[in-house]
């Protein structure tokens, strides 16, 4: 049997030293009528030949948007990742490891949690990084739910602009603790932020660059914000961009959250992505997850450990700041590697060419007849084009060229031209012009 | 131990390659001054070799699955087969973007769906959803569903009852959807006390959450009247599939009375750990719950696979930005196709054997407490013995494990057994490696009554002397200054 050790002769003796005849002696607690008789369900067992093959011709249908001209974001960015970093995370010694519970030896994973969390607060300037989450979503209501613990307030103020995606997934985390969640659309008036923030208030939440990929004026939102002593900005925001733009310190910002995935890992339809949320140390215990302090040994010496555990789920139960207990860690992994390998002149090379080869694409497609930017604000590495026929049929077209022209944001319940672009360092010129020459063919255009 | 990479920092040095910017366009012309960056970023500036060599030290401080056992109960630290790492990073699997069109990942979208079908099938549950990326994120969408029957149905109830010997993720998770946790005690033989459970029910009891096996490593015998009981006020069954483990091909949970349960894809199906994730912890409902699984569910029309929104105005939502871990998803679907149906339920029957083994040659020399039952996957050792004869304490003895080339059991939990060593072995451990941890164990035993001060000084031998956590608290350092 595949994976399996003991042979059936191993497998007797051991009955035999149980004291047993026959393993169903073993099952004597389940009543009878719940034991499954036959073989269920599945196909025969396969070898690892047959199963390559098989997977091979399965996937052989899926087009890899890192192998074809892709402008596909939204959340999830085909950055570059050097080789190096997945020779790091297939080690098994990272790969397969255990929570590190058992410190001495666990100080491998330890220390690069500990490290991990030096350059999230480098990034973003905040002073405590825990040790990762699910995805930029969850970790992006989690920040909410800490916001009104430490507040004791019920109402989240968020931005319009925030990800559809994370407004779904906060719905979802906020509506069992009866946290009021109020949209507000600060892209045209900041008054309507003035008009909602009051002393019931425990969060301003606001991206920046946002879903359309502008760029919000987070110092201006930071003053109303802050104008309730008690209320927190949390800001989302994309790590690669705090290479070049604000660092949310710069902004106050109380609460950092984001998607990680940007950081070395791929793009994998979604998952496994990691989340980040750093804070000021005033905030540390009302946060949510792991997180990973130095600390020394019996003889002295220095060493890391699992630390402020009396937060989390396995010592508070139910009083725990989050249930959760998992800190997708082999993907923060990825994103220290990711960072060691590229420094500071690195992450700032690959935000200037993502930002810069970015706004040449804007240029020149919004030079072409019919096509225009939706909005007027500065961006990022993202646009959003106003398309002359539904974006669905742009990208239908272009796919047939091996162009994904990015994201209808009909799916969003938006209007159905307009069309959201992201472009990273990995483009050329090249494919950026012919981008731009498959868009003027586009008929009806 | 080692330095820390930003004490490798070396002006100017280089860990990266890429080409030149072959656009015009310059940064300043990009965007307003006033959202440039103040203040540099500090990060390390070293190069491959220096990063290759920093991570690889780390990783030689790491005990791993194929370095050596893994007893951690509860946890189901089984091999990780490799097949799966080379597949996995195919780019047709690793380069798809989440919000590409269906058309272009029909592949990806059939592993799915087929992955659902395998998981609703060898469970009895009618079908699946793979969004939740975690066993407790996987729990907290059950009890959303749980809640949302409840509410379609206009039942006002907001309590969840849970054995006392349950995971902390289970009160946490109930915690977080806005119920509360009412705790009932177990019986003399680790089972759930079916009288407490009574005098516990009642109509504000909107479902009970167990795990079975329970975090003993018994089957609760009893889990036809359980459901009755809960059933009978209309609450849900919820089970914790920690422990599907010892249930695969043997017994399909559906079908004993649960309606919901969560599957911890990192344990029962051979996805790595990952040293804390990515995990991943899909849901399994009855029928007439499938309407508030999270959408978009995986479907298929006319030979083609698609995102189905269908149940958008039903569905609690999304717990996750897109479908979940998918890559760790499509590892489990790999492990499933390899093992087929003979396979998956030999993995069960060598783990339940294996688990037998050790808690028979073990019950002489620890206190096992339910040794009159034989467990199934994993049981519960103590070391209350002897603590009470040398003043060794459990966790003096988990540590002595580490200095023998073992991990340690998953210790002080269950909480209702004092001085707990809970030990899972999994199928894929052989019968040398069983007798070598016995051998471990019984080694420790003598020990503790020759030279108890050994065992309070444990560990010795591994990269670090016993760790100092109440200094790690106090003196709070979480972020390098340089």
């Amino acid at each position: 049997m595949p994976f399996i050790s003991n042979t059936d002769k191993e497998r007797q003796e051991m009955l035999t030293a149980i004291g047993v005849e026959k393993f169903s002696d073993l099952l004597k607690n389940i009543p009878q009528k719940f034991i499954v008789n036959k073989n269920c369900c599945l196909e025969n067992q396969k070898s690892e030949l047959e199963i390559s093959h098989k997977f091979y011709k399965l996937i052989a249908k899926n087009i890899s948007s890192a192998r074809v001209n892709s402008f596909l974001g939204g959340g999830i960015y085909d950055h570059f990742i050097p080789a190096a970093v997945d020779h790091i995370i297939q080690r098994p010694e990272f790969h397969t490891a255990y929570t590190p519970y058992q410190a001495e030896v666990s100080q491998g994973t330890l220390q690069y949690i500990y490290e991990f969390q030096s350059m999230i607060c480098e990034l973003t300037g905040m002073e405590i990084s825990n040790a990762g989450m699910y995805d930029g979503a969850s970790a992006t209501a989690e920040a909410i739910l800490m916001a009104a613990r430490k507040s004791k307030r019920d109402k989240a103020v968020i931005a319009a602009s925030l990800n559809p995606l994370y407004k779904k997934v906060i719905q979802v985390y906020t509506e069992g603790m009866d946290i009021e969640l109020v949209e507000v659309d600060i892209e045209n008036d900041l008054q309507n932020l003035k008009k909602v923030v009051d002393n019931q208030t425990a969060c301003v939440v606001v991206q920046s660059p946002n879903f359309f990929g502008n760029l919000e004026d987070m110092f201006a939102i930071e003053d109303i914000t802050h104008s309730e002593k008690k209320t927190l900005f949390i800001t989302v925001v994309d790590p690669i961009s705090l290479a070049i733009l604000n660092s949310p310190t710069e902004y106050n910002a109380d609460i950092v959250v984001g998607e990680g995935q940007a950081l070395g890992n791929p793009t994998n339809y979604g998952g496994p992505l990691f989340g980040f949320l750093a804070t000021r140390s005033k905030l540390v215990r009302s946060m949510p997850g792991r997180i990973v302090g130095a600390t020394v040994d019996a003889n002295g010496n220095r060493c890391y450990s699992l630390t402020l555990q009396a937060r989390e789920q396995h010592i508070r139960r139910a009083k725990a700041t989050s249930n959760i207990c998992s800190n997708d860690a082999l993907c923060t992994l990825a994103a220290t590697v990711y960072m060691s390998l590229m420094g500071p002149k690195g992450l700032n090379e690959v935000a200037t060419q993502s930002a810069t080869k970015a706004h040449y694409l804007a240029t020149k497609i919004a030079e072409l007849p019919n096509y225009n930017l939706a909005s007027n604000k500065p961006f990022f590495k993202e646009f959003t084009l106003k398309t002359p026929i539904p974006a669905k049929e742009i990208i239908n077209l272009l796919t047939k060229k091996d162009i994904l022209a990015g994201i209808s944001l009909e799916q969003f319940g938006m209007d159905k031209n307009l069309l959201l672009i992201a472009v990273t360092e990995k483009k050329s010129k090249a494919e950026l012009d012919n981008f731009v020459n498959a868009l003027k063919e586009v008929p009806n255009a | 131990m080692p330095k820390t990479i930003f004490e490798k920092h070396s002006p100017y040095r280089k860990g990266y390659t890429l080409p030149a910017n072959d656009v015009e366009t310059k940064l300043e012309s990009c965007f307003p001054n006033n959202f440039r960056r103040k203040e540099k970023i500090k990060l390390p500036e070293v190069s491959e070799l220096d990063v290759m060599r920093h991570f690889i030290e780390l990783s030689h401080n790491n005990h791993f699955i194929e370095k050596g056992f893994y007893p951690l109960g509860s946890c189901t630290m089984k091999y990780n087969p490799k097949i799966n790492e080379t597949l996995v990073r195919n780019e047709k699997i690793s380069g798809l973007h989440p919000l590409q069109n269906d058309d272009t990942a029909q592949g990806a979208l059939e592993i799915l769906y087929e992955l659902q079908h395998m998981l609703s099938e060898i469970s009895g549950f009618a079908n699946v959803t793979l969004q939740p990326v975690a066993g407790a994120q996987g729990e907290f969408t059950g009890l959303k569903i749980m809640k949302a029957y409840h509410n379609a149905k206009n039942n006002k109830k907001n309590k969840i009852i849970l054995p006392d010997s349950a995971h902390g993720t289970n009160p946490a998770s109930v915690m977080m959807v806005g119920y509360e946790v009412v705790e009932i005690p177990s019986n003399k033989r680790g089972m759930v006390d079916i009288e407490a459970l009574r005098k516990a029910v009642n109509n504000d009891t909107a479902g009970f959450m167990l795990t079975n096996p329970n975090t003993l490593g018994i089957f609760e015998s009893q889990i036809e009247e359980i459901s009755k009981i809960i059933h009978d006020v209309d609450g849900l069954m919820y089970l914790d599939g920690a422990n599907f483990n010892a249930l695969l091909g043997i017994v399909k949970p559906g079908k004993t009375g649960f309606d919901i349960m969560h599957y911890n894809l990192h344990k029962t199906f051979a996805t790595p750990h990952g040293g804390g994730g990515p995990g991943s912890g899909p849901i399994g409902v009855r029928k007439d719950l499938i309407k508030f699984l999270p959408v978009p569910m995986v479907n298929k029309k006319n030979g083609k696979y698609y995102w189905d929104y269908t149940n958008q105005e039903t569905s609690i939502g999304r717990v996750h930005s897109f479908y979940g871990n998918f890559a760790v998803n499509v590892r489990a679907y790999l492990y499933l196709k390899m093992l087929g149906s003979q396979g998956l339920k030999r993995v069960a029957e060598n783990a339940i054997i294996n688990a037998n083994y050790l808690m028979k040659k073990l019950q002489d020399h620890f206190l096992v407490p339910f040794k009159n039952e034989y467990c199934m996957h994993e049981f519960v050792a103590s070391g209350k013995w002897q603590k009470d004869k040398t003043g060794v304490k459990t966790l003096d003895i988990a540590k002595r494990l580490l200095d023998k080339g073992f991990h340690a059991p998953t210790i002080y939990f269950p909480l209702i057994v004092s001085e707990a060593m809970m030990i899972e072995p999994t199928e894929t451990e052989s019968k040398e490696t069983l007798d070598e941890f016995i051998q471990a164990m019984l080694d420790i035993a003598a020990e503790a009554e020759n030279s108890p001060e050994t065992l309070k000084a444990a560990p010795l031998n591994t990269p670090v002397r016993r760790v100092d956590d109440t200094r790690a608290v106090r003196e709070l350092d979480v972020k390098f200054e340089w």
